[in-house]
């Protein structure tokens, strides 16, 4: 059973939220337009709305993060619903035979939804097609697979700036190779009829085959974001700066790092996104960072009602829309 | 004991029989096939009318976790599983804890293998001591101890020096070298092929650089040091060709490919399927194809069953987290035989592939279904078909990737040294 099947149940309609591959216009459209009804629930006097109220939710998080944490726990507090915060930093191959234990005892105290990030790829496809019937599972981030709620905040964003999918041009730009961002935008501006999806980097960062996702490969960053209408950079890991893939950090920003300059080959309104954090002066320099066609900060809120609306769908507590099959 | 086997088809492509006739055992060896000696008198008579009669399996590589590993299966375990699935003849690599670089390790082995009383376990030797890759294992030591060849399993060699002068060593001691080829550095912790489907799973990637860089530095030292090399578990197109092409210029090398590589390839990793996380990985269907073939022309000389069980919480983990290997004993049979249900391979390869060609690689008499020849022999229902369940399955370890598939044939007696050590 692919990992997409596993997160619908037998009418189509998610159980699960482990990955953007396989979900329809429809649902993903469906996601969006929640997740705009919950954009205004921040601004109120009481910033809560009682649709998971009584409900226990897991954070579990099996490597750092500060945002996608944040908002999840965010987004769940104003869904009303209980939040436990569980960080485990994961070492080496007892890993499996800990995840299995730990999830049964979660499973005894009568937990409603687990929210996971693992560095391990199928993580959370692992874990839901072992929980018990009612519990859900969200996927935060699994190894380079998929980080399906950042890919849907993505959307909401491309979206609000440009809601004709199906006429852009988008560019990825970075290490491909290691991002499950990347593979899960792939998925959703596919789903959402984008024809023309770039992914630009050196050879060593591009993974073997990603054409077979429909998209096309630049090994050069100019012709790669050319009359671009989304930009979306990716972050570059330390440790892979100076290694058998890269020579430095210097060569890379000279290469592949967005500078005003470089930002004139792609179109005048052209939007800049970037999952965070932020290496400045590596993949992106401030001036683009900071500037005005940059919509990083406007990704981290809509990251919030964006979670609120993929939790409440998959807990049954909204409203049923489009079916979805 | 005196057996005789009534009214089956006789096939062993050694000899090239193939023809329907009683075969007639007595102290361990075929005394006739076709009438019986004068004044023959049979102990036990079996009937084998509209079935197959083929020599014992060998098995050039399976796993029996013991010592060391009993947790997942043990010596008796499977020996019990071999025996009913045809197999009369079982080789171990030497990655057992503690490794077989002592006569102690091997003798412990022979005395399971003994008292499991089911088929019979050879052994491979270390190449270097402890499967370190630096000191030279004493390989006349093992070999006066009854290894059959020496190995460091699937652990590389990392210093090229150190392979190569353990490869003028052990040819000077006779011994073939047993090579896995992998280069740990270019296979970089992956877990899976390279293709679109690790990059679809974001699983990391294992280029078929990582066993063909390997299979050249083996096959250029081998023939540097006129060692006799095998190379096991190849799975990748680009190594064939090299076989090829080293065998064309005198090179003595001969190849195995496990069975699953046979059948299987990277998709079915999808959805995470830790079953089919194997090492080396399922590679992609061009690589499938090119090994078929080279087992249909010969290039491949032998198809093993690579069994490797496990036990459930080996495989119960995210994909990269779980323990590569599948359980294949019982299956090696039935899959073989697939081969040629599918217009693959002519029977006559299917059989010699599991039963001459890894005898001749391992120096045995066995392998062969001739008047004189070792009493090694099984009956076989080729049509029996059957749904591959774990309740069937005889191995401890149920790591099996073809579960829940429909298979054909089915071994209805093994016969080891003129001992039946199996019955339906």
């Amino acid at each position: 059973m692919t990992a997409h099947d596993t997160q619908l149940d037998q009418h189509g309609r998610l159980k699960h939220f482990l990955t953007v591959e396989g979900l329809s216009r429809e649902l993903l459209l469906e996601i969006l337009d929640h997740a705009e009804s919950f954009a205004g629930v921040g601004d109120r006097a009481v910033k809560k709305v009682p649709l998971l109220r009584g409900k226990t939710i897991v954070n579990l998080f099996f490597e750092p993060s500060t945002r996608t944490r944040t908002t999840f726990e965010l987004a769940a507090k104003r869904l009303s619903a209980d939040v436990l915060n569980l960080n485990s930093s994961t070492s080496s191959t007892s890993k499996g035979e800990s995840l299995q234990d730990m999830l049964h005892t979660l499973q005894a105290m009568h937990c409603d939804m687990f929210i996971i990030r693992h560095g391990n790829s199928g993580a959370a496809h692992f874990i839901a097609s072992r929980v018990s019937p009612d519990v859900r599972v969200i996927n935060a981030g699994d190894g380079r697979h998929a980080h399906p709620t950042q890919a849907v905040l993505d959307m909401f964003t491309i979206r609000r700036h440009k809601p004709d999918f199906p006429g852009l041009r988008v560019a990825i730009v970075g290490d491909v190779a290691h991002s499950r961002v990347a593979r899960s935008e792939i998925h959703a501006l596919r789903a959402l009829g984008v024809a023309d999806i770039r992914v630009v980097g050196p050879k060593t960062l591009i993974p073997a085959g990603i054409e077979s996702m429909g998209v096309t490969v630049y090994n050069e960053l100019e012709s790669g974001i050319r009359d671009a209408d989304v930009i979306v950079m990716l972050r570059l890991q330390k440790e892979r700066m100076r290694s058998a893939l890269l020579p430095g950090a210097k060569e890379y920003f000279n290469s592949f790092g967005l500078t005003n300059a470089r930002l004139r080959a792609a179109r005048k309104d052209v939007i800049v996104m970037h999952p965070g954090p932020i290496n400045r002066g590596v993949e992106i320099d401030s001036e683009v960072a900071d500037g005005t066609r940059s919509v990083i900060l406007q990704q981290v809120g809509h990251g919030i009602s964006v979670r609120m609306a993929i939790m409440a769908l998959i807990m049954g507590s909204l409203a049923p829309g489009r079916e979805t099959g | 004991m005196r057996l005789s086997i009534n009214g089956g088809r006789v096939f062993c492509p050694a000899s090239g029989q193939d023809l329907v006739a009683d075969v007639h055992v007595a102290e361990g060896r075929v005394a006739a096939i076709g009438p019986a000696p004068a004044g023959f008198r049979p102990d036990q008579q079996i009937s084998a009318a509209g079935k197959l009669v083929l020599p014992g399996i060998v098995d050039l590589c399976a796993r029996l976790r013991e010592p060391g590993a009993e947790h997942k299966a043990t010596i008796a375990s499977e020996c019990a599983a071999a025996a009913a699935a045809g197999i009369t003849t079982l080789c171990c690599p030497p990655d057992t804890d503690p490794v077989v670089d002592t006569p102690a390790v091997l003798e412990l082995i022979n005395q399971r293998a003994a008292a499991a009383g089911k088929t019979q376990v050879l052994v491979l030797g270390a190449l270097t001591q402890g499967l370190q890759g630096e000191v030279l294992a004493e390989m006349q030591t093992l070999k006066a101890a009854g290894c059959r060849g020496v190995s460091d399993a699937g652990r590389a060699v990392g210093n090229s020096e150190v392979l190569r002068r353990a490869m003028e060593y052990a040819a000077g001691c006779g011994l073939t070298v047993f090579i896995q080829p992998d280069d740990p550095q270019l296979r970089n912790g992956g877990a899976m092929h390279e293709g679109a489907t690790s990059t679809r799973l974001g699983l990391p990637p294992i280029p078929a650089s990582a066993e063909t860089v390997a299979v050249a530095r083996a096959l250029l030292l081998a023939e540097e040091a006129g060692a006799r090399l095998h190379l096991g578990r190849i799975s990748a197109a680009g190594s064939v060709s090299q076989i090829r092409a080293a065998r064309e210029r005198g090179v003595a090398v001969s190849a195995d490919t496990g069975i699953c590589h046979l059948h299987l390839t990277d998709t079915d990793v999808d959805g995470y399927q830790s079953l089919c996380h194997l090492a080396p990985p399922l590679r992609g269907a061009a690589d499938r194809d090119a090994l078929v073939e080279a087992v249909a022309t010969g290039i491949i000389d032998a198809v093993c069953s690579d069994h490797q069980p496990h036990d459930a919480d080996a495989k119960a983990a995210p994909f990269s987290l779980t323990e590569p290997g599948a359980s294949t004993i019982d299956l090696l049979l039935p899959l073989l035989l697939k081969l040629v249900q599918e217009g693959k391979l002519p029977l006559a390869r299917a059989i010699a592939v599991a039963t001459t060609a890894p005898a001749r690689i391992l120096g045995l008499d066995q392998g062969r279904l001739e008047r004189n020849g070792p009493a090694d022999l099984i009956i076989v229902d080729p049509d029996a078909e059957f749904v591959v369940t774990a309740a069937l399955l005889k191995s401890a370890g149920l790591n099996n990737p073809f579960l829940g598939r429909r298979l054909r044939g089915r071994v209805l007696a093994t016969i080891l040294q003129g001992r039946l050590i199996f019955q339906q």
